[in-house]
């Protein structure tokens, strides 16, 4: 190669590197303030601050949700499989919105450690499948291990 | 080795390639794009959880998907004008550019369409959705600089720096769903691992992704053959060209 052109190939490597390694450093010293929510185990050690408005996400827990009959008012637990956090909100949930799902949840903690929220949004995940396959998969989950095996093997 | 490389720089050259190549990109492009997209959005199977809303993803990815690689192709481009001083680097730069802003503008538009029924909102500052815009922002410059300098090679330099400065934000994009907590979800499509869908719903979508590409070949070449013809004027085989042209 011209020696130019290796000299001018180096600044250009440098300089990539450079703004790769400053790019890294920053967000990293910010990875706090760029993770959208505080999951159910930060809350419960506490790294959460209290009375500030903050994001919680994490699963709705099976069996958790509590609807007011005579209001919108609904409870739950938002859960990590380690910690979770009971959740107060008032307000139209989103058509995700469901035991076993994900959830993001915009509000305060109060002093007892509960979080007021007024916004949820719901989160699904990257896994997609039709109706059929979802409903063969709970069946099989739900039979006995064996038979759960060959359930789940056709087509794909 | 390096008179071809040379040769591929000629734009004369690269005007007579693209020439025989661009109706076969459109026609392949044209036939992929629409079987994935027919295909996904009226005969693809529906999602468990989302229902028919979902189907937006066939067109969601391939935009998002196109978004990202042109940047990364610009980069490369970018690096060569840097490097080589190649002319053609920089007339790609230049021509697909906006084509970029569009994609990336047509990502982030489907995705707050698809956000609202699913997550509830049309936007919200995650850190995937924020770095998608911030590339929408790159393409905007690199657009802007370009017009603003007056002279073609002090152009070609600048947006090439610029070009190469914002290209650490695609691994940003790419990996901000991993890490850092998002409300978007991770990748369906990953290089090591089968896709997180069944066979009836990743193949239409690599269908339009694939017919995309092909697509933006088509687009790359024709803008690329009229900025040459505008940078050429003054040669001699661009007024042949454009007597043969008359009737």
């Amino acid at each position: 190669m011209h020696p130019i052109r290796k000299k001018r190939l180096t600044i250009v490597l440098f300089l990539l590197a450079g703004i790769g390694v400053a790019v890294a450093l920053t967000t990293y010293a910010l990875r706090q303030n760029i993770n959208l929510f505080y999951d159910p185990s930060q809350i419960a050690a506490g790294e959460a601050p209290r009375d500030v408005r903050i994001r919680a996400g994490g699963m709705v827990e099976e069996g958790s949700v509590i609807r007011d009959p005579d209001s919108l008012k609904v409870e739950f637990r938002v859960t990590d499989f380690n910690s979770s956090v009971p959740v107060e909100y008032t307000g139209i949930l989103p058509d995700l919105f469901a035991e076993g799902q994900g959830v993001v949840a915009m509000g305060k903690l109060d002093g007892q450690g509960r979080f007021v929220a007024d916004q949820v949004l719901a989160k699904h995940d990257e896994n997609y499948m039709p109706p059929e396959v979802a409903d063969a998969l709970e069946k099989a989950s739900k039979a006995q291990p064996k038979a759960g095996e060959t359930a789940q093997s056709p087509s794909y | 080795m390096w008179q071809f490389f040379h040769k591929l720089g000629s734009p004369k050259w690269f005007y007579g390639i693209a020439t025989r190549l661009m109706p076969w990109l459109l026609v392949v492009g044209a036939a992929l794009l629409l079987a994935g997209v027919v295909w996904g959005l009226a005969f693809a199977p529906k999602d468990y959880l989302q229902g028919n809303s979902y189907r937006i993803i066939f067109i969601h990815v391939p935009t998002a998907f196109l978004a990202q690689s042109v940047y990364i192709m610009m980069a490369v481009a970018a690096v060569v004008t840097l490097v080589w001083r190649m002319k053609l680097a920089d007339v790609f730069v230049k021509a697909v550019a906006p084509v970029g802003l569009v994609l990336t503008f047509l990502a982030l538009f489907t995705g707050a369409v698809w956000g609202k029924p699913t997550w509830g909102t049309w936007w919200i500052w995650d850190a995937r959705l924020t770095s998608m815009l911030i590339l929408l922002f790159l393409y905007g410059g690199v657009i802007a600089l370009d017009r603003a300098i007056n002279d073609e090679k002090s152009a070609a330099r600048a947006v090439s720096v610029l070009v190469l400065v914002g290209v650490v934000n695609i691994p940003i994009i790419k990996y901000s769903v991993e890490w850092w907590n998002t409300l978007h979800q991770p990748a369906t499509f990953k290089l090591t691992e089968k896709p997180s869908m069944p066979a009836e719903m990743w193949v239409p979508l690599l269908l339009s992704v694939l017919g995309l590409y092909f697509i933006f070949g088509w687009l790359a070449c024709l803008r690329m053959q009229t900025e040459i013809i505008f940078r050429e004027q003054r040669t001699r085989w661009v007024k042949d060209l454009v007597m043969a042209g008359r009737p």
